[in-house]
């Protein structure tokens, strides 16, 4: 690898980390505003025009906040538990494919900080990771009520993650590959021979299980019952202040950020957008252009997410089981199934 | 080279912490650690997907069980229970058996040649999907039937039986 | 029994069809839903920059009135402070010296008025209790404050400014 690579390669980290940083500060501001709007109110709109800088003044007021450390918790656990949480958060956007490539001279620069060939099953580790941040943390702070939050964390994700790999694996069969970027080539355009593209057609019920798993494994209502509040206080950051809160609830919007990016890519097209070479562009001009498209889709997604949370109210917990268990992993077995049938009848 | 000793010392030195942590939630933690340095020496060896496939069942959902049932247990107030002289006794004993084993193996050991893959892409999920599919298709199936007697029984062990109850 | 009232509704509750089961119809109505009140008009009133009228028999901040020439109306007869219940009145009477009759209409005025608005009740009993028409709660609602003493309002807040300046 030449130096320039190298460079390049590091400036695309730092801005991919930039835009995820200041997508999950926006979608905090994001939140207040959708929910407002959703409630015939107007939101927060005292900090700079419109309020927009209000996710400046939320995070000055969490770094100035008092920082508390309870007497009996372990205090290098309990300080390890958000820094798990935002690191798992932030490594999941290593694999996902944010264009095309852009040639610069003679650099080819893709817009992807690495392609491993098991992307999708990377992205899978990570979520699964996801879990030790919230359980550490609930564990250190030697509360029942975290406890109580770590531990429902623990079960409600690993009873989701199974479904969501059968989700996938229907998904796979299809693909016949485990690379993202591979996966968002394949989705090319929006119509060819016939039918449509992008994964969501091919696999109506696998996205529909795939989605309903990304609301459970980020916590988000109406499967929010680790922190369920009118039950166990704040759940497992009941202890937490300061910027360690913080860090807990960055995580979960970072959370949302690269789950929709994973939902947009593996089922939506990713970057790629309807007639994308009939317009007579150049190709970095067609790659710009499908980043925009990546992130309309990806923010499509979270206001998704705000939707369903103002709508729709949170789950008793052993409903969430049940549906995990008793609906979710059946269907996607039937869907494996179903697609198998298919593809073998349409080969 | 050294990165493997390095990454060996850490599997090492955190496998060793995990059996002398007091807490149990601690040991649980290390044995985390150590399950990651094995992930990474399988990075090193160019087998992407059986690392990532360490990860996530390993790290990701077997160790969150143990860690989930250690919480619930609520072992934090150091109460080990009480040993006798005879598993004292009985765990020298073992000790002393290993010892004599490790002994005699190591007696054995010579330097050997470093393993060269003949395909450095063995390990990559493709060709892995090759092969396993292919030359060891029939292993394959027989281990997953094994998981599906395994899940069976544990299906028929949680099932309340409607006589008793 | 016989229902008296004959009001008695029977509820049924059958078994949910299948798309009832299936629960997404209901989530799609339910986002719709949400969607129409997302472009609604805000009911929202940003308080400082927009205020919502009062009723007609709002009661806010007392006011001592003037009469037609400027002259203040109190004479200090005390009534307002006897009829208020939560005993929010105080007053100092003085007799008006010569030289004063453009500044107060009766003999006697109240050299200190003050009235605690922490205890003040808003109840208007001192408005009725008036016999000069002095005292009226037609004000603003009364503001915050950081120390109890600057909630005991004297006459420099609360008789109405002077005619004409």
């Amino acid at each position: 690898m030449e130096l320039a690579d190298i460079i390049i390669k590091f400036v695309l980290i730092v801005i991919i980390f930039a835009i995820s940083l200041v997508v999950a500060m926006y979608s905090t501001y994001a939140e207040r505003k959708v929910a407002a709007f959703f409630q015939d109110r107007i939101g927060p709109n005292r900090a700079g025009p419109w309020g927009i800088l209000q996710p400046l003044a939320d995070g000055g007021k969490m770094f100035l906040k008092e920082e508390i450390i309870p007497t009996n918790a372990s205090a290098f656990l309990f300080i390890a538990g958000p820094s798990l949480a935002i690191l798992t958060a932030c490594i999941g956007s290593a694999v996902i494919p944010w264009g095309q490539h852009l040639t610069i001279g003679s650099h080819v620069i893709d817009l992807q900080v690495t392609d491993i060939n098991v992307g999708v099953l990377y992205i899978f580790g990570v979520v699964s990771l996801g879990v030790y941040g919230v359980m550490i943390g609930g564990w250190a702070s030697n509360n029942k009520y975290s406890l109580l939050g770590a531990i429902r964390a623990a079960s409600q994700n690993i009873s989701y993650e199974i479904s969501m790999g059968l989700s996938i694996i229907a998904l796979l069969m299809l693909t016949g590959t485990l690379s993202l970027r591979e996966i968002a080539e394949q989705q090319h355009g929006f119509w060819s021979h016939g039918w449509f593209t992008w994964n969501v057609f091919r696999q109506p019920l696998g996205f529909l299980i795939f989605i309903v798993c990304a609301f459970a494994e980020t916590n988000r209502t109406p499967f929010d019952l680790p922190e369920c509040e009118t039950e166990l206080v704040g759940g497992y950051h009941t202890e937490y202040s300061s910027m360690k809160l913080g860090f807990y609830l960055f995580a979960e919007y970072i959370n949302m950020f690269i789950s929709s990016a994973v939902m947009a890519t593996l089922y939506f097209g990713g970057y790629n957008f309807p007639f994308m070479h009939h317009l007579g562009l150049t190709e970095n001009w067609v790659t710009i252009l499908g980043v925009i498209a990546l992130f309309a889709k990806i923010i499509f997604f979270i206001f998704f997410f705000m939707w369903v949370r103002w709508t729709i109210p949170r789950f008793r917990y052993d409903q969430l089981m049940d549906l995990g268990w008793k609906i979710l992993i059946p269907l996607a077995i039937a869907n494996i199934v179903l697609t198998g049938v298919i593809g073998t009848i349409f080969k | 080279m050294n990165t493997f000793y390095f990454i060996a010392f850490l599997s090492i030195f955190f496998s060793i912490l995990v059996i002398s942590a007091k807490n149990p939630v601690h040991s649980i933690l290390y044995l985390v650690l150590t399950f990651f340095t094995f992930t990474i020496q399988y990075i090193l060896l160019n087998a992407q997907f059986l690392a990532i496939v360490n990860f996530i069942v390993y790290m990701g959902a077997i160790l969150v069980l143990f860690l989930y049932t250690l919480m619930l247990m609520n072992l934090n107030k150091d109460s080990e229970p009480f040993k006798s002289n005879i598993v004292k006794i009985a765990a020298v004993l073992g000790g002393g058996c290993l010892f004599v084993v490790l002994f005699a193996c190591f007696r054995q050991v010579g330097i050997a040649e470093p393993v060269v893959l003949k395909d450095p892409g063995l390990g990559l999920v493709k060709n892995l999907g090759k092969v396993l599919f292919n030359e060891f298709l029939l292993p394959f199936e027989i281990s997953s039937l094994l998981l599906l007697s395994a899940m069976v029984g544990a299906v028929l062990l949680a099932t309340k039986d409607p006589k008793t109850v | 029994m016989e229902s008296l009232s004959n009001k008695k509704k029977l509820i049924e509750s059958k078994p949910l069809n299948f798309w009832e089961r299936a629960y997404l119809p209901a989530i799609l109505s339910g986002l719709s839903i949400t969607m129409k009140h997302f472009f609604r008009k805000p009911v929202t009133i940003s308080y400082p920059e927009e205020k919502r009228e009062f009723s007609e028999n709002f009661r806010g901040m007392h006011s001592l009135k003037r009469d037609e020439n400027g002259k203040e109306r109190c004479t200090a007869c005390g009534l307002c402070a006897l009829s208020c219940p939560a005993e929010a009145i105080t007053m100092i009477a003085a007799e008006r010296q010569k030289g004063e009759e453009h500044l107060y209409r009766e003999e006697k005025y109240a050299a200190v008025y003050e009235i605690n608005m922490l205890r003040c009740i808003f109840c208007g009993l001192c408005e009725e209790a008036c016999p000069k028409e002095a005292i009226y709660l037609d004000g603003d609602i009364v503001p915050a404050d950081y120390l109890r003493k600057d909630f005991i309002y004297g006459k420099d807040k609360l008789v109405e400014a002077p005619l004409n300046q």
